[in-house]
């Protein structure tokens, strides 16, 4: 089946194999993301103030252009970027004074119609983790891993409405079909500091550390996500974390697709191993 | 008895004049009295000198148009906008890498771009500029070299810009990054250098110059023209 896709501009920049390993994969599974033919920036923030519809005119476009193709979906996955389709998405839909202002402006008749949807959605509800198991070329055997969630894919709950809010499992349960074991760990919804890391070093090193170290005490010898924010800080601030503390022992981080593009066996270069500051290529393919 | 003249009246700056009908705006402004110093220059469409502005009553949107290629109609409030100033980086392009980092180096406003469309609406070469822009803040340089190929820099998508972006000039340095870094160099066009370099036109330029005037022209006249 064909779905409509929005990779999002760090997905063409420095987020190449999260965008490379969420088309393969899916591929394999055999679901196309078929590109926008054109797309913009979502705006990266939903707008704190409810009428600020200057900055939902991005998103609300990208939702009425794919609107226009086949399929009634529309698939992303960096968590940002789903955060905000989704939200103004809802904001359409809900909200008859966002519709009307958005549509005005743009001069289309997008009433929220589309169906934002996650690969980790995909997976689980579209292709099913029983016909994933069946395709897989090998198997992640025991592979330690923890699932990091972030802010952006699960709340505000009743906007995103992705699983549990607080404590969700949908990373989890793909990741147990790839063989690994699951590592549960508190912080898995806990924020990474996010854009804060351009103001305020010292506070997102704080909360890497707190997540980091979170997993690694329960056994964690890898760390996933779906957002190329997450995957920066958690992975970036590590060499910052062993140079105050010798003891300190990296964990690579991943996106959820690599792991997923591994087992169904994508060429190793597809799946962008290289461009990670902890390599991971020792854990993951034995070096 | 001579047919009169169908007119059309349109406003200059606010300023009420009776013009022939079928005139452009430029020769229409130059018939109300106006004297092109500046804000004209190719007079074809090319040169992107007399970007115009102009809204007729009752309806709300802004148009647009080249002075030298639109044609007067009746009640056109019109304003020439030729010059917009405008942030222009300088940088010696062989020193450039065609990277993303690069673009936000010399053009950081291009991430504050909001996706409002207001530069694709008011282009009068309808590109899609917008898009290039998008394109531009993930680094797609060879898109915004193609979807920008068009442009005459006439600075009216700058003149509407919330975020302050200056659009044609990002382009002009994606357009070079791109001729210069990252498309193939034409090897017609190095095969061509050679065959001139190695002599193969010299005997037909000689013979050239040494023509008298008519046999030139007769030659001119005789050339071949491409339909």
């Amino acid at each position: 089946m064909k779905i409509p896709y929005f990779p999002g501009c760090t997905l063409h920049s420095k987020a190449r194999g999260l965008d490379e390993t969420t088309r393969g994969s899916l591929a394999a599974l055999g679901v196309e993301l078929v590109e926008l033919p054109e797309w913009t920036c979502c705006g990266t923030v939903f707008p704190l103030a409810q009428d600020n519809y200057i900055g939902m005119v991005a998103a609300a476009r990208i939702l009425a252009n794919a609107a226009k193709m086949e399929g009634g979906k529309l698939a992303t996955v960096c968590s940002f970027c789903y955060h905000v389709l989704k939200r103004v998405n809802y904001a359409i839909k809900n909200n008859p004074e966002a519709r009307k202002k958005l549509n005005d402006y743009l001069e289309e008749n997008y009433g929220g119609e589309i169906e934002t949807i996650h690969p980790l959605e995909i997976c689980k509800e579209i292709i099913g983790l029983d016909a994933i198991r069946e395709k897989l070329k090998r198997k992640l055997k025991g592979l330690k891993v923890a699932c990091y969630y972030g802010c952006m894919l699960v709340r505000p709950a009743a906007e995103m409405n992705f699983d549990h809010p607080e404590n969700p499992t949908i990373m989890e349960e793909l990741i147990s079909a790839l063989g690994a074991e699951v590592v549960e760990y508190p912080g898995k919804t806990t924020c990474c500091g996010s854009y804060q890391v351009l103001n305020d070093m010292s506070l997102v090193k704080q909360k890497v550390k707190e997540i980091l170290y979170s997993a690694s005490a329960r056994g964690a010898e890898a760390i996933i996500t779906s957002c190329p924010l997450c995957q920066f800080n958690l992975d970036w601030m590590q060499e910052k974390l062993a140079e105050e503390n010798n003891g300190f022992s990296k964990v690579p981080v991943l996106y959820f697709t690599q792991l997923l593009g591994l087992t169904l066996g994508l060429p190793e270069e597809s799946l962008r191993l290289d461009e990670h500051y902890v390599d991971p290529k020792p854990l993951l393919l034995g070096a | 008895m001579a047919e009169e003249r169908k007119m059309v009246n349109i406003y200059i700056m606010g300023k009420h004049y009776k013009v022939p009908y079928g005139l452009t705006i430029m020769k229409a402004m130059e018939y109300a009295g106006y004297r092109f110093v500046r804000g004209c220059g190719c007079r074809g469409g090319f040169c992107g000198a007399c970007g115009t502005v102009y809204r007729k009553p009752g309806d709300f949107r802004l148009k647009v148009g080249l002075a030298c290629q639109t044609m007067v109609e009746d009640n056109m409030y019109l304003t020439q906008i030729p010059f917009y100033p405008a942030n222009k980086a300088t940088y010696n392009l062989e020193e450039l890498t065609p990277t993303l980092s690069t673009i936000l180096q010399y053009y950081p406003e291009v991430t504050r771009c909001l996706g409002c469309n207001q530069c694709t609406r008011i282009c009068p070469q309808e590109l899609k500029v917008m898009d290039y822009i998008a394109a531009a803040q993930r680094g797609d340089i060879e898109k915004v070299a193609h979807l920008s190929f068009d442009c005459i820099m006439c600075g009216l998508c700058a003149s509407r810009c919330p975020a302050e972006i200056v659009h044609y000039n990002v382009a002009i340095l994606a357009r070079r990054l791109y001729g210069r870094h990252i498309a193939p160099p034409a090897k017609h066009l190095a095969k061509r250098v050679e065959e001139i370099k190695a002599g193969k036109f010299d005997e037909e330029l000689q013979k050239l110059m040494k023509m008298n005037k008519e046999e030139l022209q007769k030659l001119y006249n005789a050339r071949d023209i491409e339909p």
